[in-house]
């Protein structure tokens, strides 16, 4: 690991100051991402300027009825906070799917959205890598890409987003909110806030160089929506997925009225299933209907030599998320009786 | 504090051309009890300052990089990877190790009692960092917090204890790996401390020591 300076920041104006007058560094929240690159030397920053004694550790409800989510709040407390687990299921569920107890108590709302990509070549600074080094190709191409992207990839990277969290986000139709010391403050969609890769591959996200997340806005559920996040993965537990889904569902006389569905594992960002979501919107969600929507999404998928499986599982994950959900859905259709 | 000047560790780094900064702090740190100021390299971890600085070597290293567990101790009463955090971030925080949880005459703790009674190790290795894991998933059950594996229709109050099924321990505890595939005991042990509602006897903050 590369030698660095510290600061402690006090003040979100002390953290911005503090980057534009050190463009090498890094803000670190839990560093459970940032640390482990460094070990790597993939992140050599020359100073880090460290967030979490910012009083940014709130989960506020705001007048609208939604909610402001701090960015310091560690993924426990967000996953464990009474209201997020009833009215925002998917958001809990994503976040408990995700690594383990210790790392969910330090990790923050903030850096789970800013982790970096589980790409092996990517955390392999002997491998060639348009993301980390840009220019210098893509090693996963032709090699080990069983976890990587189906959608939306380019011939410069074929890497995913890992968060589950960001996967829920994205269905919930979130916003994040972000300072920068010169701008201000700003908001972008959750859904709109990861990249494809294109030809930029080392851009995750929109942010900007120095821009701090400084919280994640929920809005009101949806009347009678009800949500969750399904996760398919090597092992039971502690893995990253190959691929989720994070379904919200609401009917109105067995028809449906709102209905948003994002995948994780599939691609650069977490992928909003706008051509399923268009289909069934208004429709009576039988099986039928609900597998000829999720196939024509679907239908966009590219898969590489090794991991053509992932369509299968996101189309099972996908399809069983809005069954379930219609299931336990107000308003649902009463169930057939058995044949 | 033992003095260990042939750790490469505690070699100052002159700062490099491009640090804008001092590359070494000063940091405060409550261990078992115990006050320690350490002047360290920003880039120390945890887990190297407690084992190389302060010759608490109860918590392993076993991978690195969050992955293992083996690291695990409690930083202000939660379970956290020492492997993944720098010391600097923690000035004036509470650590307690594996070498904390017994009671200052030595009395084991309820949950390493178990671990004995339930054969949870072999080479034990692993041990420290399941140990301290497990007081946090028992007070993490206790308050109610809910799991991957809890009913999504459990009642969202924080202040229902979770019961702590097998499926449960075998969710809350994923982050330690055992090697010697001691889970089964592991599991054993923490389910008796928490079917008798011992859930740990980790030292409350205690008046201060100076080391
Ligand atoms: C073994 C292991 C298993 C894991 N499994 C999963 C999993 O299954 N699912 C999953 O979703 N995640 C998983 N993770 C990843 C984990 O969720 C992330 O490491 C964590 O959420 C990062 O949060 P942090 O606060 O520690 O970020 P940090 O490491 O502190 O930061 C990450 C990045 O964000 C930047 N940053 C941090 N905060 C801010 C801010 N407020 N504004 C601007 N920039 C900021 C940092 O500069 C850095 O680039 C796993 C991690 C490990 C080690
Ligand atoms: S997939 Fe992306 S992150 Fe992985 S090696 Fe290729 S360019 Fe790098
Ligand atoms: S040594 Fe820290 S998790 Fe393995
Ligand atoms: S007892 Fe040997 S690794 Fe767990």
């Amino acid at each position: 690991m590369k030698p660095f300076a510290y600061v402690r920041a006090t003040s979100l104006q002390e953290a911005a100051a503090a980057y534009a007058s050190h463009p090498g560094s890094r803000y670190i929240g839990g560093g459970t991402n940032l640390v482990d690159l460094m070990k790597h030397d993939v992140e050599t920053p020359d100073t880090l300027i460290d967030l979490t004694r910012l009083p940014l550790h709130d989960i506020r409800e705001l007048p609208t009825g939604g909610l402001r989510v701090e960015a310091g709040v560690s993924n426990t407390d967000l996953a464990v906070h009474p209201l997020v687990r009833t009215r925002y299921p998917a958001l809990s569920q994503a976040l408990l799917a995700g690594a383990s107890g210790q790392l969910r108590n330090v990790a923050t709302t903030g850096g789970n959205l800013l982790q970096r990509t589980r790409c092996p070549y990517f955390q392999d600074v002997s491998k060639p890598c348009n993301k980390r080094e840009p220019g210098t190709g893509c090693a996963a191409r032709d090699g080990v890409h069983r976890d990587h992207a189906v959608l939306g990839h380019s011939e410069h990277c074929i890497a995913t987003h890992p968060s589950d969290m960001a996967v829920a986000l994205a269905a919930l139709d979130a916003e994040i909110e972000l300072y920068d010391g010169e701008h201000g403050t700003r908001r972008v969609a959750a859904a709109g806030f990861h990249r494809l890769p294109g030809e930029h591959p080392e851009r995750d996200t929109v942010l900007r160089p120095g821009e701090i997340v400084t919280a994640v806005l929920l809005p009101p559920p949806a009347p009678g929506a009800v949500s969750l996040y399904r996760k398919a993965r090597d092992r039971a537990s502690y893995a990253f997925a190959l691929a989720s889904v994070a379904a919200v569902l609401a009917l109105h006389d067995g028809r449906v009225r709102h209905v948003a569905l994002a995948f994780g594992g599939l691609a650069h960002r977490p992928w909003r299933a706008t051509t399923a979501e268009e289909r069934l919107t208004g429709a009576v969600p039988t099986d039928e209907a609900v597998r000829e929507a999720v196939d024509a999404e679907l239908a966009a998928a590219r898969p590489l030599p090794d991991n053509a499986f992932k369509v299968a599982l996101a189309r099972n994950l996908a399809r069983d998320a809005v069954a379930t959900l219609v299931r336990s859905a107000p308003g649902a259709p009463p169930a057939r009786p058995q044949p | 504090m033992a003095a260990r000047e042939r750790n490469p560790l505690r070699q100052q780094q002159a700062a490099p051309p491009s640090a804008p900064g001092p590359v070494h702090s000063r940091v405060a740190l409550r261990v078992n009890g115990r006050s320690h100021v350490l002047d360290l390299d920003n880039r120390v971890t945890l887990l190297d300052a407690l084992r190389e600085r302060l010759d608490l070597t109860g918590s392993k290293k076993g991978c690195d990089h969050g992955q293992c567990g083996a690291c695990t101790v409690l930083v202000d009463g939660r379970r956290a990877n020492s492997c993944l955090l720098l010391a600097v971030t923690l000035d004036d925080s509470e650590i307690v190790t594996v070498e904390g949880l017994a009671a200052p005459d030595g009395a084991l703790s309820p949950l390493q009692q178990a671990f004995l009674d339930h054969d949870a190790f072999q080479c034990g290795y692993c041990t420290p960092g399941q140990l301290c894991s497990a007081v946090g998933v028992l007070r993490e059950a206790a308050a109610g917090h809910p799991s991957h594996v809890t009913g999504a229709d459990a009642p969202a109050d924080t202040a229902r204890p979770v019961v702590l099924s097998a499926e449960e321990i075998a969710e809350r505890l994923s982050g330690n790996l055992c090697r010697c595939g001691a889970y089964n005991g592991i599991a054993e042990a923490v389910a008796a401390c928490a079917a008798a509602g011992t859930p740990d006897r980790t030292p409350p903050p205690t008046p201060d020591v100076i080391a």
